[in-house]
Order: C-alpha cells, then sequence, then structure tokens
C-alpha cells in the first residue's frame, strides 16, 4: 500500500480513515463475493454435495435419449452425462436445446445436483469444430471438399 | 514437386517485409535508446536521425505487409493459410478487412500499424527533439513494443522451435491432407473456410481498428512516464503526456462499448456486457487509465499526486498486455465465450516474456526512483478538489483491480492447481461491487467540480450544490412513483443500492450541465471535463435502468401457456425462473408481451446455410382493437462451414426502447414426410373427423375470386370452402382449390399448420360429391423457438458514450493547445462518426 499510494502517509487521520474505510468496503466485498465462487466437480463428487451449485464437466451419453420437444414445452431438455471417471446422471435444463449438444464432445454444465437428475442452469458445450485454428478440423474440412478425387 | 497455379510471389514479398520490419524495429530501439543516452548533441542528433528512418522503415514494411495479406484474401489465393481459414469466395467484399482482424497475426499486425502511426505523429509533434525533446525516450520504448509485436508474425524456426506465426504460410504445409500430394491440388480446393457469422456485422469491420488503437495509444503515457524517470525530469512528463493520455481514454472506451454493441447486435446473449474476461481484460485498463488522467490533471493543478501518476500510466499499458496474455493464449479456457484459442506454447511464452518486458523493467525503475520523485509536503484539505479526485481515481484503480482479479481465477487455477470456477451469478457477483462504485463515482463526479483547487469555502459550495441536489432528488423520487426500476431477483438490498446509483449518476448528470453555467459560466472550450462527467453519468443512468428494467417478452407466462417449477419466488419474473423460450407454430399469432407476434415465413440470406425467420410484430390497441404499431424482424440462424451454428438477433429499435429477439432452437432441415393423403368423399354440408378434430365441407365455390384467389368466370376452378373445429374448440378456415386449364389439372392444397393438416381437393365424384384428401402428419409442423426482451432506454447507455467521447476530446484538444481550426475539425469528425454509428446505422 505504501508504493501504491504514498500520498496516504503524509495524510490527516480524518483522511487515512476514509481511505481505509473504502479499501475495507472493497475488501469486504471481494471477501463477501469470494463466498459464492463454485467449483469444478464429478458427478460423484456432485452427488455428495447435493443442493450446491457446482461445475460438472461431462460428456453426452449418446445411448440414452434426448427429450426435448419445442411444441410442447420448450423450455424441458433432459439428457444424460457421462463424465471421465464413471458416474452418470440425469441432466435436466429448463432452457432450449442448444443445437450441437449432440455434436459436442465436452459439455461444462452450470447447476445443482438433486436426487435424481442435475438440475442444470447453463450449458457450454465444447464443439469439436469450434475453433479454426484446430488443424486436425481444417484437415477434416480439407478432405471433404466437394468434388474431392478421395 | 511442383504445385500448379500458385501464386507464391506476393507470399515472398509479405514475408520479406515481415523480416525488413522485425530488423528495423530492432535498429530502431537500439538508436532511439542509444540517443536518449548521449549527452553529446552532434552524437545525439546523428543517432536520432539513423532511428527515425528505421522506425519509418518499420512503418512503412507493416503496410505493405497489411496490403499483401488483403491482396491475398481479396483474391482467394487458398494456396495461403490465412485466406483459406478467414476468407470465402461468397464473402462481401465489405468483410474483407475484418478478414484480417479475425486471425492472430492479423490484429497484432493491426496493433503494430497503430504504434507506428502513433510514433511518427509523435516525430512530427516533437520540437526541438534534439535539446529538449521526448522523443528518444518515448520512441525507445515503442519501437521495443514493435519487435515484441513483429516477432510474433515471424514465422521462423530456431531449432524446433517456430518463433511466432506467419501470415503467409502455405495451407498445404500447415495441413496434412491426401489432396496436397498432387501437383493439382488448388481445383480442390473449392472455397475457403470463410469468416466466422458473428464477425460478419458492420461493427466488426470499425471495431477492432478503434479497439486497437485505443491498445496501443496507452503505450504513450507508459513512455512518457518512462521517459520522465529516464531523463531525470521527474514532474514534466505530464504535461505533453496529457493529451495523449485522453485521447487513449476516449478510443478506447469508445472501442469497448464498439464490442458492446456488437455483442448485442450479434451475440445471442441477450444484453451489451456479461463481464466476460475479453470484456474485463480491455476495461480494467481503462479505469486505471482513467485514474491516471485525473491524478495527471491534480498534478498539474497542485503538484500532487505524482507518484500514482507514474504507477497509473504505467499499470494501464501493463494491463493491456495482461489482457493480451490473457485472451490470446487460451489460459481462460471454459470462462470465455469469446473462441480465442491457444495459439501454440512459442507464443504463449512469446506473450508471457513480452508482459514481463514491460512490467518488470517499469515498475522496478518506479520503486528505484520513489526517493527523487517530488512529493509536496503541504497535505490536501478534506475540502479541496484534489482530495476528492484522488479518492475518485482510487476508486477507480481498486475497482480495475477487483475485476481483474476476478477474471484471473483460471490463472490461478493454472498457477495453483485449484478448482475455483465462476459462481452461480456470474453478472450479479460482478454487479453488487460495482454498483457501489456507481454510487461514489456518481456522487464524486458530481460534487468534486464545485470544490476548488486547494482549499474551497464551505458556505458557496453549499450554496451552489444546494439547487443541483434538490433537482436529482426530485427527478430520481418521481422515476421511482412512475417508472419504478423492477430488478427484484437480487433482493431488495440491491434493489436499495441501485435506486442510490441512479440518484447518483443523476446528480452528476444535473451538477455538471449546471456547473457548466454556475461555474464557467458558460465557457464551453473549458467545459470538457464536465461534458465527459455528464455523459458518463448518462451511461450509468441508462445501464441502471436498461438492465434493471430489462423485460423478457417471450417468456411462458406472459403468453398464459404456464409451466410451472416449483420453488421459485413469485416475485421474480426473470432469470431466476430460466423460461424464457417460446415456441411459434408458423402462421399461429402468439400473445408476447404487449405484441401478437405471428411467424410467418422464412428465407434464405446470400450465404448458403443461414435461414431468416420473418416475425411480425404487431400491438392492438386494447379498447379500440386497432393496430397500433406494426413491425417485422428477421433473426436468422446461420449454419456455418464447420457446422457450427450461429443465431444472429435482430432489433427494432425505438427511442425509448429495444424489442431484440433471436432464436433458440429451429429444426435445421425439413424431414421427409411419409403420411398419405386419406380421400374422404363429401357432400356440401358433410362432416369428416381428424385426430384433432372434424372438418366441415361448408360449400364448393365455383370460380372462387376472392382475398386468396382471383379466377375469372371464364376459367375452370372449384375451391371447397371448409371449417376445422379443433378438440379445443378453436375454428379455422381452409380452402383448397382444383383448376383445370390448357395444361392439365392443378390442385393448390391448403395447410392448416396449427392442426398438422394437409387438405387437397382431390376432385369430383358423379354424385354431386367433392373427394377430399386429408394428411395428418407430425412432420409437417413448422415451428420457431425463440426468446424476446424489450430494453428500455438502452439509447441513454449509447448516447451518453457520445457525450462522454466528445468531452473527453474537447478537453485533449484544450490540453493539446491545438488550433480552433483543428479543435473544431476533431470534434466535428468524432462527433459525427459517433452519432452515425451509433444511434443511425442500424
Amino acid at each position: 500500500m505504501i508504493y501504491l499510494c504514498p500520498e496516504i502517509l503524509k495524510m490527516k487521520k480524518t483522511h487515512i480513515f476514509l481511505l481505509v474505510g473504502i479499501a475495507a468496503l472493497i475488501v469486504t466485498l471481494i471477501v463477501f463475493s469470494a463466498g459464492d465462487f463454485s467449483t469444478y466437480e464429478s458427478i460423484a463428487s456432485a452427488k455428495n454435495k447435493q443442493g450446491t451449485f457446482v461445475h460438472l464437466i461431462a460428456k453426452l451419453d449418446k445411448s440414452e435419449p434426448i427429450e426435448y420437444d419445442a411444441i410442447n414445452n420448450p423450455n424441458y431438455l433432459s439428457f444424460y452425462a457421462v463424465d471421465s471417471l464413471g458416474g452418470k446422471t440425469k441432466v435436466v435444463f429448463h432452457n432450449s436445446k442448444p443445437t450441437d449438444l449432440e455434436k459436442s464432445e465436452r459439455i461444462v454444465m452450470k447447476g445443482t445436483m438433486k436426487a435424481d437428475h442435475f438440475e442444470c442452469k447453463d450449458i457450454l458445450l465444447k464443439c469439436p469444430s469450434k475453433y479454426k485454428d484446430d488443424k486436425k478440423q481444417l484437415e477434416k474440412t480439407i478432405a471433404d471438399q466437394p468434388d474431392s478425387a478421395y | 514437386m511442383q504445385f500448379e497455379n500458385e501464386h507464391l510471389l506476393p507470399g515472398q514479398i509479405g514475408h520479406f517485409f515481415v523480416l525488413l520490419a522485425f530488423v528495423a524495429s530492432i535498429v530502431a530501439t537500439i538508436s532511439y535508446f542509444t540517443a536518449a543516452k548521449k549527452t553529446d548533441l552532434i552524437e545525439k542528433r546523428s543517432w536520432l536521425n539513423f532511428a527515425r528512418l528505421a522506425f519509418i522503415t518499420q512503418l512503412i514494411s507493416a503496410a505493405i505487409i497489411f496490403v499483401t495479406i488483403f491482396y491475398i484474401c481479396a483474391n482467394h489465393y487458398f494456396e495461403y493459410m490465412y485466406a483459406y481459414k478467414h476468407a470465402s469466395k461468397e464473402l462481401e467484399p465489405k468483410y474483407l478487412l475484418a478478414c484480417i482482424w479475425e486471425g492472430q497475426e492479423g490484429s497484432f499486425l493491426l496493433w503494430t500499424i497503430w504504434h507506428g502511426i502513433l510514433g511518427v505523429i509523435i516525430m512530427i509533434k516533437s520540437k526541438n527533439p534534439v535539446s529538449s525533446g521526448w522523443e528518444a525516450p518515448v520512441m525507445s520504448v515503442i519501437s521495443l513494443a514493435q519487435c515484441f509485436l513483429l516477432m510474433m508474425l515471424l514465422g521462423l524456426y530456431v531449432g524446433e522451435v517456430r518463433l511466432g506465426s506467419s501470415p503467409f504460410t502455405l495451407t498445404r504445409n500447415e495441413i496434412a491432407g491426401p489432396i496436397f500430394s498432387r501437383p493439382d491440388y488448388l481445383t480442390f480446393i473449392k472455397d475457403g473456410v470463410g469468416l466466422n457469422v458473428l464477425l460478419r456485422n458492420y461493427w466488426m469491420v470499425i471495431h477492432p481498428p478503434i479497439l486497437f488503437l485505443g491498445f496501443a495509444s496507452t503505450i504513450i503515457p507508459f513512455a512518457f512516464a518512462y521517459a520522465g524517470i529516464q531523463t531525470k525530469r521527474f514532474g514534466e512528463w505530464v504535461t505533453p503526456a496529457l493529451p495523449w493520455a485522453l485521447l487513449s481514454a476516449c478510443v478506447l472506451g469508445v472501442g469497448i462499448m464498439m464490442g458492446g454493441k456488437w455483442a448485442y447486435e450479434s451475440l445471442s446473449f441477450g444484453g451489451y456486457w456479461a463481464w466476460d474476461p475479453v470484456e474485463n481484460a480491455s476495461l480494467v485498463p481503462w479505469l486505471i487509465l482513467v485514474a491516471g488522467l485525473h491524478t495527471m490533471v491534480i498534478f498539474k493543478a497542485t503538484g500532487h499526486s505524482l507518484k500514482a501518476s507514474y504507477l497509473f500510466a504505467f499499470l494501464s499499458f501493463i494491463f493491456i498486455l495482461y489482457s493480451t496474455f490473457l485472451t490470446r493464449t487460451g489460459i481462460l479456457g471454459d470462462t470465455s465465450v469469446h473462441a480465442f484459442t491457444d495459439a501454440g506454447t512459442a507464443i504463449n511464452v512469446m506473450i508471457l516474456i513480452f508482459v514481463a518486458a514491460f512490467t518488470l523493467p517499469s515498475l522496478g525503475l518506479l520503486i528505484a526512483n520513489l526517493k527523487k520523485i517530488p512529493v509536496i509536503q503541504k497535505e490536501e484539505s478534506t475540502n479541496s478538489r484534489e482530495f476528492w479526485m484522488f479518492i475518485g481515481s482510487l476508486v477507480f484503480f481498486l475497482t480495475a483491480i477487483f475485476i481483474i482479479a476476478k477474471t484471473s481465477v483460471p490463472v490461478y487455477n493454472k498457477i495453483f492447481g485449484t478448482q475455483i470456477a465462476q459462481p452461480e451469478d456470474v453478472e450479479l457477483s460482478y454487479n453488487k461491487v460495482v454498483i457501489m462504485v456507481a454510487i461514489i463515482i456518481g456522487l464524486l463526479s458530481a460534487v468534486t467540480q464545485y470544490l476548488k483547487y486547494k482549499k474551497t469555502a464551505t458556505g458557496t459550495f453549499f450554496k451552489k450544490i444546494a439547487l443541483p441536489t434538490f433537482i436529482a432528488a426530485a427527478i430520481s423520487i418521481s422515476l421511482a412513483i412512475f417508472y419504478p426500476l423492477t430488478y427484484y431477483k437480487a433482493g431488495a438490498g440491491y434493489l436499495g443500492a441501485a435506486y442510490i446509483a441512479l440518484f447518483a449518476a443523476i446528480f452528476s448528470v444535473i451538477a455538471n450541465s449546471m456547473y457548466i453555467w454556475t461555474g464557467l459560466n458558460g465557457k464551453l472550450k473549458s467545459a470538457g471535463a464536465s461534458i465527459a462527467h455528464i455523459g458518463f453519468a448518462l451511461m450509468l443512468v441508462g445501464i441502471l435502468i436498461s438492465s434493471s428494467n430489462k423485460e423478457v417478452i417471450s417468456s411462458s407466462r406472459t403468453n398464459g401457456i404456464n409451466i410451472n417449477i416449483s420453488g421459485k419466488d413469485p416475485l421474480t419474473k426473470q432469470t431466476d425462473n430460466p423460461l424464457e423460450n417460446l415456441t411459434l407454430i408458423r402462421q399461429v399469432p402468439a400473445g408476447m408481451g404487449p405484441y401478437q407476434v405471428t411467424y410467418l415465413k422464412d428465407s434464405f440470406g446470400n450465404e448458403k446455410g443461414r435461414r431468416f425467420y420473418e416475425l411480425l410484430f404487431q400491438r392492438k390497441d386494447a379498447v379500440t382493437n386497432k393496430l397500433t404499431e406494426q413491425f417485422t424482424l428477421k433473426p436468422d440462424v446461420y449454419i456455418m462451414k464447420d457446422n457450427n451454428m450461429s443465431s444472429n438477433p435482430d432489433t427494432k429499435s425505438y427511442l425509448n426502447k429495444d424489442v431484440f429477439t433471436f432464436i433458440s432452437y429451429a429444426v435445421s432441415e425439413k424431414e421427409e414426410d411419409t403420411a398419405r393423403f386419406n380421400i374422404q368423399e363429401m357432400a356440401e354440408g358433410d362432416t369428416a373427423f381428424y385426430s384433432n378434430g372434424i372438418i366441415i365441407l361448408n360449400r364448393v365455390v365455383k370460380n372462387p375470386d376472392n382475398e386468396k384467389y382471383h379466377f375469372k368466370p371464364t376459367d375452370a376452378a372449384l375451391m371447397a370452402d371448409i371449417t376445422l373445429i379443433g378438440k379445443d374448440s378453436m375454428h379455422y378456415k381452409a380452402s383448397p382449390v382444383i383448376h383445370i386449364d390448357a395444361f392439365g389439372v392443378n390442385q393448390i392444397d391448403d395447410t392448416v399448420y396449427a392442426q398438422n393438416l394437409y387438405l387437397k381437393f382431390a376432385g369430383v365424384t358423379d354424385g354431386q360429391k367433392i373427394k377430399l384428401g386429408i394428411k395428418e402428419s407430425d412432420k409437417l409442423i413448422s415451428y420457431v423457438t425463440l426468446k424476446a426482451y424489450v430494453f428500455p432506454y438502452i439509447n441513454l447507455v449509447w448516447l451518453g458514450l457520445i457525450i462522454m467521447a466528445l468531452g473527453i476530446v474537447m478537453s485533449a484538444v484544450k490540453r493539446a493547445k491545438l488550433s480552433t481550426f483543428y479543435a473544431a475539425l476533431a470534434l466535428i469528425f468524432a462527433g459525427v462518426g459517433l452519432f452515425y454509428m451509433f444511434l443511425l446505422a442500424n
């Protein structure tokens, strides 16, 4: 702090109080908001933390059906997710189905684990071709050129 | 092997100039550095001249590189990786520039060119560069930055490591594929991957250059601060640096908000700010820069705050570099929606060295010289302007530290192996802190100008501030009564804070407006600061209102189809209840807030795979049932070449609100319909059944001439006038037609989308009956799922930004002592440009 604002050293006490007050306010707020940071969990560990807001990194379980009927209810999507540790859970997302869900190779889900399913609030998909700089994808694209001899 | 039809010359030219620019920047750095050290004036002059030559060579080379990349992309030379990755044949020419800055190489090049141009302006402006000028030390810093930026474009191998990535690499060298073993491989590359459709927006042509000019310009206060220490003229640097700091704050601020406007117009997260790490990373240097320019003003007026000015000048550029590190190295990973990627370890290490090369020496020099920087022993009085300005700067700085600390969580995870993730409501976790900042800054910016430097007579201060306080309180209270904020989801405490912030912002608008007359006697020339504060506060008002009172009109609740989730707060109409999607069946109107919305049809755009959905919004007067408002929005869905879907919103802008909608779900392809027509024989008045109700044949009309069909009495046409009554007792009309002309029998089928029903007039029987084909299909239904919001008073945000930018420009031209002609020119140019871009060009 001394290097940050050397003026402090030469101020009246009232000034110092004021500055300390503001700094304390901000520090409190940081601490206060630090409390609402969440964590990354596996499906198994999330099941031990039912009701806590967590982030799950998982994959779509392609052997189970995806349930989404936009005409009857555009705000209900359910599917099954598996993670690399072998955990499996049903996921319910009260929102529209992300279009690339089937193609995704990794899903980051934010929400809370309930008794029988994961109540998801937000989904972030990682699709294989999301990034142009991914060379494998470019190789695939170039192989997919129409009229390619191969 | 000899490959056919390749155009290798432009690449060779480009690569040569990359090398030349890099070498020239090294020469410029060394020469400027030496020139700054030399005390002998003749030697100094010769080094300086040499350095200028090198710097200009470097700028010209960078410009040639730019033109070469443009040429390659414009001509679709897909043998170059850059053109293959970023350009495509169907791309409209206006987006060619956007292609260049889509890639990492292009954006670094843009940055380099801006540094170069700013450097040349410094050369031109520097009077008497040898004896007293700042040119040598300032330019040695800029030239060093150029070395690093150009190194990113080198693409040279040092052993196994590739140093930088060249924009002129060849596709066949970069990616593997069987076609590359053929000499005629180019005939197989029909088209490039093309520009990401999200970037096909006019903001993407203008936003990156402005933002990078903002980035580039922050180096100048940094360089002057360094020059102050290097030349041991510890306080003098502030005067020449201040106009640059103002210019930088203006350009960077505008650039950031252009990004916000782009996100608002072309991303589907429904807003202009989401506290995304990429946004934060550019906001943080701006906050520090604004803190810095205030401490510089304090120093010029009173001699206080010099050390803080040094610190802020250094840190704003350091945080620009740190933000480059965050956004370009892929370290943000899952936390950002922006798809910047990991560009490879070598580049990441280079960026890290770039950050370190500017951070360590500058802060080290500052600490080493701390005792030599002059300090005024007399302390500020609590009723002086400089005291409260300093507090304001400090709040801005602490806010910046708070934001960057939170944004850097993925960095801690990487270093310490922790698993900390974003909180449940990311935006709220920032907002609840920033709203406090808004209150403090609103109040400070309102009252501080009424204080005088050194010491203020308390009596006159209260006399002058009383009226603005009263007016602001009156406006705030009437707003609270007649147009209350409706942001309930974060609780009463937060709502209270939002009201206080709203008052503080209104107070600042009023107090600063009145100050122009009561404090400055209407002298607009000196009113730059007041005007900038008015703009900033107006922006705060717009942000508070448009985000607090954002209304989800596509929510299933407003539509009446209520799907309840248990355990929700009845007060929370919005995000806590995520039922924001509404499905519209084609041609069936649905209620959405005050509107009745009908999905009319869809159509294809210029690009293959892009589909526009035409939505008709109608608003009827509740009493007279007359149409009072009608407009069509065309949000679109684009399946890109890499098979990713992007949903692009469409907005209807009014002066006081925006209606914003985007497609959240759509079936991409029409599936094959396998159902068949079932033929029923019916006479007039007969009834037939379908799965969801009954079909009544009212009558058969010969040669109908009505709204839909226009047959002449001489034609041979029959129309079946049919009424459908669904199980839900809804009535629908249908009128299939059969008609005979010279070419044969034609049937015009009718479709009732709401009932999934196709009706065909198949023919007539002998006994006064008609054959009616009935087809039901679950594949037939054509629908689209969307979200729609109303943003009230969002234009205040853009208007506030424009006013703020103009206020800063006014201050800058005054501080730079430009002649009236140039000052007016700068203002008119900035004003017209910003006004057009933000408020008219839609």
